[in-house]
């Protein structure tokens, strides 16, 4: 029990993958205009996140591993990621329509979402070790860091958007320079050791 | 000398024109994360570009037997076989680079600059110009990530490529190394390429592709 929840502080503060890692900066600057939109996307990311982790998790241990194949990691997760989302995306259609409104449009966003490839790869890094509730845990825990960042990000961003801003610095720049304001916090908690 | 002209934009297209980092923004992810010394800007750079030139040609000469439903996963297949080649390659010659760029290695797979090109033009042109666009597009995105690296690096720990250039004048300001430091010289560097594209937009709107409206053959807009 106290592993999962080190594992979970670590993911959502200590190496959030958007603010300290800078995985997944794409949708994290594409889609946090508003915080509707950002929520949105956020489900999406955290669902399938907690799915891959599990399948590509399993794809390593139980068919690259035993075969000596593990070089062939990238191939194997992204066509096993890309696979899923799609499956994601037909059976939500199917059983869950109302949550497939709510996410599908961001679901095809995902496959290309440097954030879900990012946690299978770190996810089978010997150096951590993990089981496979573990890895599965640690992707949930990302998804809710990459959540936390998206949503504060999007409230700083709505207020951007009606504030004077030097004609250059408009749009993108600002965002980023917010950003690294946002950036600045969770470097805060850099320093946390939880033992 | 009208091939060899055309050669040549699309060549200097993805330095200048359309540069991938600073002008049409992809590839943010590596370009934040690995550039907190030039020295891995350069290294990031140059294994995109193997990459991009790689999928770019294969993409292209087998563009015209990919059924349009299935041509997305079939590009990323390419692509994933060309960034596992340069992980082993990098692995084998260069484990030092391989160690610091780390993760990012195998997430080129995920880079929207690759995929992008892909899609936007190795799917609709013939292998050399591909090649060509690969390349410049390369060069474009290591030139960014060079220059970002170079910034952070001579702020944040007052080096450039190894070379200690403030001996004890200032203490480096180590922030600029940190996450906050690649977003904040990164929102500076956009704010200075938009001024000064704006500005090289009054001294020469029939030069801007959005407004012209002139039509010169060898013009984008035209064809």
């Amino acid at each position: 029990m106290k592993e999962l929840f080190v594992i979970l502080i670590g993911a959502m503060f200590i190496e959030n993958f958007v603010l300290s890692k800078f995985l997944g900066i794409c949708p994290f600057l594409g889609v946090s205009q508003k915080t509707s939109t950002a929520l949105g996307m956020s489900g999406a990311v955290v669902f399938v996140m907690t799915l891959s982790s599990a399948a590509t998790y399993l794809v390593n241990d139980l068919l690259l591993k035993p075969n000596d194949l593990e070089y062939l990691q990238t191939i194997a997760f992204i066509l096993v990621i890309a696979a899923l989302v799609q499956f994601v995306e037909i059976v939500l259609k199917k059983l869950v329509p109302p949550l497939y409104k709510a996410l599908g449009i961001y679901l095809p966003l995902i496959t290309t979402n440097c954030a879900v490839l990012g946690s299978a790869l770190i996810n089978v890094d010997p150096e951590r070790n993990y089981s496979l509730l573990e890895a599965i845990f640690f992707g949930f825990s990302a998804g809710l860091g990459f959540t936390i960042a998206l949503i504060l990000f999007s409230g700083i961003r709505e207020r951007l958007e009606t504030s004077d801003i030097p004609e250059s610095f408009k749009g993108m720049p600002i965002a980023l320079i917010a950003a690294s304001l946002v950036s600045v916090a969770f470097v805060g908690f850099a320093g946390l050791v939880i033992q | 000398m009208a091939v060899k002209s055309k050669a040549l934009t699309v060549l200097a297209n993805g330095f200048l024109k359309e540069n991938p980092t600073l002008r049409l923004l992809l590839g943010m992810c590596p370009s934040l994360a690995v550039t907190t010394l030039a020295k891995n800007g350069i290294g990031m750079g140059i294994a995109a570009t193997v990459v991009l030139i790689g999928s770019n040609v294969v993409i292209s000469l087998i563009r015209k037997i990919v059924p349009d439903k299935v041509r997305i996963p079939v590009f990323i297949t390419v692509i994933a076989g060309f960034v596992t080649i340069v992980k082993m390659l990098m692995e084998a010659y260069f484990p030092d680079l391989n160690k610091q760029l780390g993760i990012f290695i195998p997430l080129i797979v995920v880079n929207c600059i690759i995929l992008a090109r892909a899609e936007m033009f190795a799917s609709k042109n013939g292998p050399l110009l591909s090649a060509l666009d690969g390349l410049g597009m390369g060069i474009g995105f290591t030139a960014a990530l060079f220059v970002i690296g170079s910034v952070r690096e001579i702020l944040g720990a007052g080096t450039w490529m190894g070379i200690t250039l403030t001996a004890d004048l200032f203490d480096p300001a180590t922030i600029m190394i940190l996450p906050p430091g690649g977003f904040l010289v990164m929102g500076c560097l956009i704010a200075l390429v938009n001024k000064l594209s704006r500005r090289k937009k009054k001294a020469s709107i029939a030069g801007d592709p959005e407004k012209c409206a002139m039509g010169c053959p060898g013009c984008e807009k035209a064809s």
